[in-house]
């Protein structure tokens, strides 16, 4: 049951991208925003519609630094590791986050709800260091800043759920 | 929507909407900043928190103007970022920074009721420390020259009848008219005009090339993809002035032969891509982009491509195979994409601000364009400057302009006690510069020189306080990390590099390392097969050539900088030690020794320099040397 539904989604999004090969990077960032990664049975279906060889997929997957094999968290949180967050500290951010989550970049929290990369520029190098939390941006941080922005995250969260 | 089947009525759709702009700029009109910099710091809430108030203040006839509703705007980056959110206030041209939402009430009575200012939110110009009333009044804005961005501050981003009303499109239907593609060609020849994307390839060669390549399909395609850490002119522009781009690539499918265009724009920019997407559809819509457009045998249709985060992927050939669907791994050229691009058609491939220089050049003339500039490099580039500088953000001044006059006139100086030590400039396979080239005018040819290139122009300052070794690790490891692997100087060269560079921020680099270093460098931009190897060395080379005393010194157990932890050395100073023990406790390695009330002391083999100590110290007794 569960399974069929997951393929209902995914033919709209192939449909949507009008089942073309050459959209595969468009339909295979679609996959990830509705599952957060991309799931192995997902990338085999769309092999087939598409008439792709499954491996093949797997070359462009891997490719790309958007693409994950693994799932990501509800939220993720991408800290820019570009020259300009660089030499403005993003290293101490990072690890204040392995702090507050214990997780290092490239994984997920036990429950799934958040999950850590580390990214090459996000084009908002005057606010260095900045890092992403889903679409939204956050600048000129400091390890105490991104703890507390983490902290809110987590709070909102329990909120949600005794709600 | 109106729909425009003309070339006539296109013009005079232009000229109704000319009139209508200029009478609304000299009416109230509230610009808010809603680019990625100022977003992030809550424009967007500060947009709607107007909007709102003129709602309620409209129904409650407060506000004497009509349709008041519609002063409101969004306009791009201001290049300002870091003291955003921005907003701008016309006709009074009023420009406010660091705008919070409890402001918003003050400036509606204030400046909109009273045509006041709102003294404290008025920019303080570093230069005299004084607040400025107008944006062309701080030497900020003063001292650039604006060309693409001329428009700063006071045009709408999302709105196609904004850009018309400042004479948009008008270029693209000039060349429509006359139905000259030669022309065009010659103009842009004779213009001068090199590619933005780095190279500085001149632009109207590339596009005569792909015209009188023979194919049935050509295409047009916008290199958006700007993976250069440290650079973001392009997304600027992108959000800033969208159709901008889109009338360029318009012309240059027109011009070339082209029916289908792509614009290939990194995922990791999301505004930029919905403002593309907008200015697109409202092109669309109006009729200036489709089958037959305005009545002629033109047709013409436009994607977006999204790309996925691989730096290569800005490479043209590694681009177009990614826009095919495919991993964006760069082919050898010749053939060049002029010749055989997508799909095997000839394709016009250029950058973001290439394409924004066009229907300007064709507006102006060759000749006039010229004026701005040096010969061999005329017109305006946009520069993005980070780093420790007064003023950060994106800057747009004439080719020939220095570097000490962007660092001081423009951006303020450095931040407070900091000192200039270098100047990184032209993205991860750009070079350092040293304070003596401060006075290098910027443009193609004199960089090269230098052994630097003008990349997509991310400028960098990098303060005393920056170790010159790390940084070039810092790029090797993007780089290595960014290579496709094909071949393999390029795949090896520079992972055996980064390791070499590695092991002098760790302590443990020798003569010989720096030997194998040189030769490496060497080695890997010369036998690398795309640009990505062939210019991933500049970092190595050039602090080679400009700061090679700090790898020697590095190789003699120092780090000047003191920026690489691996030469630090924790000690406690015995004559400010009270002896309480506290640092002992707090170190993870049973690295202090010692009593108590007596000065304690660090066993340097068992240090790993985790720095708990330094932290716990409330007797300032622990040392770092
Ligand atoms: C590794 C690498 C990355 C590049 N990245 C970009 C980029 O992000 N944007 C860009 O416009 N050109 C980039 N280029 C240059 C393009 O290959 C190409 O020269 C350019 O898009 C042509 O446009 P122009 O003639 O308008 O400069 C890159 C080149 C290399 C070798
Ligand atoms: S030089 Fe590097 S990035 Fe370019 S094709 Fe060779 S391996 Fe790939
Ligand atoms: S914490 Fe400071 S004062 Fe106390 S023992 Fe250590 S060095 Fe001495
Ligand atoms: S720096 Fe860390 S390891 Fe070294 S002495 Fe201090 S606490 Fe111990
Ligand atoms: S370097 Fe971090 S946003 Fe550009
Ligand atoms: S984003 Fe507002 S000034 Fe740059």
């Amino acid at each position: 049951m569960k399974l069929k539904r997951n393929f209902a989604k995914v033919e709209e999004i192939l449909k949507k991208h009008n089942y073309r090969q050459d959209n595969l990077i468009k339909i295979l960032l679609d996959i990830q925003k509705e599952y957060r990664y991309l799931p192995e049975d997902v990338i085999n279906y769309i092999g087939v519609a598409l008439d792709i060889p499954p491996a093949k997929i797997y070359g462009v997957a891997t490719f790309y630094a958007q693409f994950s094999l693994k799932p990501k968290g509800k939220y993720t949180i991408s800290v820019c590791d570009g020259t300009a967050c660089h030499m403005a500290g993003s290293t101490s951010l990072i690890e204040s986050i392995r702090e507050e989550l214990k997780i290092s970049p490239g994984n997920v929290t036990e429950d799934l709800l958040f999950s850590l990369d580390q990214v090459g520029c996000l084009g908002a190098c005057a606010l260095a260091p900045a890092m992403v939390i889903n679409e939204e941006v956050y600048g000129n941080l400091t390890p105490e800043k991104v703890k507390e922005i983490i902290k809110n995250l987590k709070e909102r969260e329990r909120k949600n759920e005794s709600a | 929507m109106k729909v425009l089947k003309t070339i006539d009525e296109a013009l005079q759709y232009i000229e109704e909407k000319k009139i209508e702009r200029k009478k609304k700029l000299e009416d109230i009109n509230i610009f808010v900043c809603i680019g990625t910099g100022c977003a992030a710091k809550g424009s967007v809430k500060i947009y709607d928190a107007f909007k709102d108030l003129f709602k309620e203040t409209k129904r409650a006839k407060v506000y004497p103007l009509e349709e008041n509703n519609n002063r409101i705007k969004k306009t791009g980056c201001c290049g300002r970022c870091s003291s955003g959110p921005w907003v701008i206030v016309m006709p009074y041209g009023y420009f406010y920074c660091e705008v919070r939402l409890e402001d918003v009430k003050e400036i509606y009575e204030e400046t909109i009721l009273k045509g006041k200012a709102v003294e404290r939110l008025l920019f303080v110009d570093p230069a005299t420390s004084q607040r400025v009333e107008k944006l062309e009044d701080a030497k900020f804005f003063k001292a650039q020259s604006f060309y693409i961005m001329e428009d700063i501050g006071k045009c709408e981003c999302d709105s196609i009848d904004d850009y018309m009303g400042r004479g948009g499109y008008l270029s693209f239907l000039k060349v429509l008219v006359e139905n000259k593609p030669d022309k065009v060609i010659q103009i842009i020849k004779d213009s001068g005009l090199r590619g933005r994307g780095g190279a500085g390839f001149p632009t109207g060669i590339k596009w005569e090339i792909t015209k009188n390549s023979k194919g049935d399909r050509k295409f047009v395609v916008c290199n958006g993809d700007e993976g250069d850490p440290g650079a973001f002119m392009n997304r600027t522009l992108l959000e800033r002035d969208p159709h901008a781009v889109l009338e360029g690539m318009l012309i240059g499918a027109y011009t070339i032969g082209a029916n289908k265009g792509y614009a290939y724009i990194r995922a990791e920019y999301p505004v930029a891509v919905e403002m593309f997407r907008k200015a697109i559809e409202d092109a669309k819509n109006l009729g200036l982009i489709g089958e037959n457009i305005l009545g002629t045998s033109f047709s013409f249709d436009i994607e977006i491509k999204e790309g996925a985060g691989a730096f290569v992927c800005g490479e043209e050939t590694a681009l177009l195979a990614s826009i095919e669907g495919k991993r964006g791994i760069p082919r050898p050229r010749p053939p060049y994409p002029a010749q055989a691009g997508l799909w095997g058609c000839p394709t016009l491939i250029n950058n973001v601000e290439t394409y924004a220089n066009i229907p300007k050049i064709i507006r102006d003339g060759a000749e006039a364009y010229r004026k701005r500039g040096v010969p061999n490099s005329p017109g305006t580039k946009m520069f993005s400057v980070t780093g420790p500088v007064k003023l950060t953000g994106i800057i747009e001044v004439e080719f020939g302009t220095t570097l000490r006059e962007i660092i001081y006139d423009i951006c303020g100086g450095l931040s407070d006690g900091d000192e200039l030590k270098a100047v990184q400039i032209g993205g991860p396979s750009g070079a350092c510069l040293s304070e003596a080239l401060l006075d290098l005018p910027l443009d193609y040819d004199s960089l090269k020189t230098a052994g630097a290139m003008v990349g997509s122009g991310g400028i960098v300052v990098l303060s005393k306080k920056t170790c010159m070794v790390e940084v070039a690790r810092f790029f090797l490891d993007f780089t290595k990390r960014e290579s496709c692997g094909k071949c393999i100087p390029c795949r090896e060269g520079l992972m055996q590099a980064y390791h070499i560079l590695e092991k002098f921020t760790q302590a443990k680099g020798s003569w010989e390392d720096l030997e194998n270093l040189e030769f490496l460098a060497d080695l890997i931009k010369k036998a690398s097969a795309c640009g990505l190897g062939q210019t991933a060395p500049n970092p190595i080379l050039s602090t080679l050539r400009f700061f090679k005393d700090e790898y020697i010194a590095h190789i003699d157990g120092v780090c000047p900088s003191g920026m690489c932890t691996a030469f630090k050395k924790y000690s406690i100073n015995p004559d400010l030690c009270k002896g309480c023990g506290l640092c002992a406790r707090s170190c993870p390695k049973g690295a202090i020794l010692g009593e108590r009330g007596r000065p304690y002391r660090i066993e340097q083999e068992k240090c790993i320099k985790c720095g708990a100590c330094f932290d716990k110290c409330k007797f300032k007794a622990i040392e770092i040397i």
